[in-house]
């Protein structure tokens, strides 16, 4: 089937890089945008917020199991979707506790950034423990329902192509979520009230305050609208892949690097930053060789595995293209500017 | 409380607890936990000249901790000829197109204004450089590492005394960290932590993975020691001797020959074991004791005067034509080198080099919170810090597991409760350490021992 070469090589190329960095692209972003939202708004470099996004995932897992147990499903939906709510509201509850035991002291005082930084050390610590303490270290899933939407092999006798695309449903889930979760934000932040005021006090604090803005109402949106994100980020991530405590902790790194490269505090520049870095870990890690042994004629097939970094340097990945963005472009791709 | 009482109170205070651990659990633990602390409180002082002197957030600890433990095996490990002579000169080759690769790129930054043929050359030495590492590089690491996989598969060290790696390490630490503060020193502070935590996973994911270098996950163990090993002064003479004099009382009181003889065997397996240990506190504690006299010294002086100024009101300093990059970059250079010398220290007295063991949790918070609760600032205060939290982090286990068996006590044995909080004990101690550092930031946000400030 000499005609199809070049056709079995894109679907090969969606079926292993252009699908999974999509979907973690999008879950990315979505972490990085409650990131950004509190380095906007409280403006310090939130250390707990990956372990935020454990517990917040953990809280779904937990109602998840509730609704099992009880019968309760959403048909072909993962029923932690159902849950979702239940545990943004919780998690949402637990930031505001936090917040009023822990940060709001330094807020009254003034601390520096790099203080909140430090206490925001601390929080990450207790949300370690009280995550591994109540679901445990290990490895979970929690996904039901229909598991695909486009299976390989249908997609291989429907097509008559030798490559088989294969799309989960979970990842289609993610998308179309994460898009929503997103064009809600940003209607938020531009058209309502609340969210223009948000805007206001991010930019400048003392003009915010002087025309009539309440800062504590500020505080609690800021910490509601960063459970949504972080908690729907974390959910999408375990649906997909799974849940684990480390793992999640491990997604801080990734989540700076996508706020930096993308401009830290602007939330565009978050959703971008995360596709970036989603997509260079994919793309850099993934082996070509199959992808130019149908392009290329056979007297220039490669030999090597095409891979330009091992997949052992995922995690270095976000971090080189970090590097290379701060010397080249300090400021981000978006140039960065306060929400 | 007189702030000139608070040090020596501290320091009492702490030697009381490790009393206590090694009489209610033994000696040999108690100098376990205090060699491990006098490394912690190195590292500590690391942390605290570029913290609490310069202001800088170092948050790739981690990093430099095992920079220093691969140096202990690349200085110490016998070198593996074989693996040398198949594939060294590949491997040489692929270091050298590294090199010039990266000064080649330094140079077209530097030197070439147009953007157009700046893009250009850039891609093209990419691309040259990483075709030209492929060739090289790959099929010599496959040698390397097909050699005896199973028990070196490496490229071996230099086969030296492991304490001259105390001393180098310092020096790659060091250049490592000139590299890394020539990129994110100019930064705002909080970017610093941010690209300083990445590097340091990407520290960790070379070693985890550059089986050829440091035989990855699969470790390197065995490593050559300073001090004596037990079994050999089970076998002296002298030690012997030793062991007798000390317990001839105990030995005394008992009759038969027999038993006197078999309780002086389990007395020398015992103290042939402490011997060690202390052996190792020693060679640590005149490491401790240097760093410590070297950096009251260097921060007595004008230089730390500088640095206090420039921590003070780095406009000001500026203004007086300090130059802050610079001051910041040796700083942060000194303070790396020495958590470099630490991270060898560590790898030293395990014996062996586990790369798999790095988490950032346990290498990089901690050594901050030993920094924030003992006084930033004051290294005094570091090193009561680095004693104090290690031990807490230590004893937080067996502490969480009473806990948990007191809350637990009314439940039965197969309880699956009291199965879940007996199994959960262990993360009591996150909790523990959380809960410090915030009260500590809350309640004493200069920690122990404060920072003497200086009035003349």
């Amino acid at each position: 089937m000499e005609d199809f070469e070049f056709i079995n090589a894109m679907v090969l190329l969606a079926n292993f890089v252009i699908v999974p960095a999509l979907s973690y692209g999008s879950q990315l972003a979505l972490a990085t945008l409650s990131l950004t939202i509190i380095y906007g708004v409280l403006r310090f470099s939130n250390f707990a917020q990956a372990d935020w996004m454990s517990f917040g995932t953990m809280a779904t897992i937990l109602f998840t199991w509730l609704f099992q147990s009880a019968g309760i499903s959403a048909g072909i939906l993962p029923t932690a979707l159902l849950a979702l709510p239940f545990a943004i509201i919780v998690t949402a509850l637990f930031c505001l506790l936090i917040d009023r035991s822990v940060y709001s002291f330094y807020r009254k005082q003034k601390s520096q950034p790099i203080v909140l930084m430090i206490v925001s050390v601390g929080v990450m610590f207790i949300l370690q423990a009280v995550v591994r303490f109540i679901i445990g270290p290990n490895d979970r899933k929690f996904f039901d329902g229909e598991k695909y939407i486009v299976h390989a092999l249908d997609f291989k006798n429907y097509f008559g192509l030798e490559e088989g695309l294969t799309i989960k449903s979970t990842q289609l889930i993610t998308v179309v979520v994460a898009l929503v979760a997103m064009i809600s934000l940003f209607y938020f932040l531009q058209k309502t009230k609340l969210g223009k005021s948000m805007r206001a006090y991010s930019n400048n604090e003392d003009l915010a305050l002087l025309s009539g803005i309440n800062p504590e109402k500020i505080v609690i949106v800021t910490w509601i609208i960063s459970s949504i994100l972080i908690t729907t980020a974390g959910v999408l991530y375990g649906l997909d892949k799974s849940f684990k405590p480390f793992t999640y902790f491990n997604l801080l790194l990734p989540m700076f690097a996508a706020a930096i490269v993308g401009g830290i505090g602007s939330p565009i520049g978050a959703v971008i930053g995360g596709y970036v870095i989603a997509f260079s870990e994919i793309t850099l890690t993934y082996a070509y060789k199959k992808f130019f042994v149908y392009l290329l004629p056979e007297s220039l097939e490669p030999s090597g595995l095409m891979q330009v970094l091992s997949t052992d340097y995922k995690f270095a990945i976000s971090f080189i293209i970090l590097v290379i963005v701060l010397i080249v472009r300090p400021t981000g791709i978006v140039r960065g500017k306060i929400i | 409380m007189n702030d000139e009482l608070r040090a020596p109170i501290a320091f009492a205070i702490m030697g009381i607890l490790l009393a206590i651990v090694g009489f209610t659990q033994s000696w040999s633990v108690s100098l376990s936990v205090i060699n491990l602390c006098i490394i912690s409180s190195i590292m500590a002082i690391g942390v605290n000249l570029q913290w609490g002197y310069g202001g800088l957030f170092n948050a790739g600890v981690m990093g430099f901790t095992a920079l220093g433990g691969l140096t202990a095996v690349l200085v110490s490990h016998d070198p593996i000829y074989e693996a040398w002579d198949k594939a060294g000169v590949g491997i040489v080759i692929s270091a050298i197109i590294f090199v010039l690769s990266i000064t080649s790129l330094l140079f077209v930054f530097r030197n070439i204004e147009n953007k157009q043929i700046r893009k250009t050359l850039i891609i093209l030495i990419i691309v040259f450089g990483l075709i030209g590492i492929n060739n090289f590089y790959g099929p010599s690491i496959d040698i390397i590492e097909s050699i005896n996989p199973a028990k070196t598969g490496f490229l071996g060290g230099l086969g030296l005394p492991i304490i001259f790696s105390w001393l180098i390490a310092a020096v790659v630490a060091g250049l490592v960290a000139w590299v890394i503060g020539k990129i994110t020193l100019r930064l705002r502070s909080d970017y610093l932590a941010i690209a300083t935590l990445g590097i340091s996973e990407i520290v960790i994911a070379v070693v985890k993975h550059e089986d050829w270098l440091s035989r990855g996950v699969k470790n390197v163990s065995g490593l050559d020691r300073p001090v004596p090993y037990e079994i050999e002064l089970q076998q002296s003479e002298w030690f012997l001797n030793l062991v007798e004099r000390i317990n001839f009382s105990k030995l005394e009181a008992i009759q038969s020959l027999s038993s006197r003889q078999d309780l002086l065997n389990d007395l020398v397996i015992d103290s042939s074991g402490i011997f060690v240990k202390l052996c190792y506190a020693g060679l640590f504690f005149s490491v401790l004791l240097l760093i410590f006299y070297l950096s009251q010294l260097a921060l007595n002086s004008p230089w730390g005067r500088m640095l206090r100024a420039i921590k003070d009101n780095e406009e000001a300093a500026s203004a007086m034509g300090k130059n802050i990059f610079a001051q910041h970059l040796q700083i942060f250079i000194i303070g790396s080198a020495i958590i470099g010398i630490a991270g060898a220290m560590l790898t030293t007295l395990d014996g062996q080099f586990t790369p798999g063991s790095y988490r950032p949790l346990r290498f990089t918070f901690i050594i901050w919170l030993m920094v924030i609760i003992g006084g930033s600032g004051n290294n005094l205060g570091s090193i009561f810090g680095g004693f104090f939290i290690w031990f807490i982090w230590i004893e937080a286990e067996p502490l969480s597991i009473g806990f948990m068996n007191m809350l637990a006590g009314g439940l039965e044995y197969d309880n699956p409760l009291r199965m879940h909080l007996l199994g959960s004990a262990a993360h009591l101690r996150l909790f523990i350490m959380g809960l410090l550092l915030l009260l500590a930031l809350r309640f004493m946000p200069k920690g122990v021992i404060p920072e003497k400030i200086q009035k003349k």
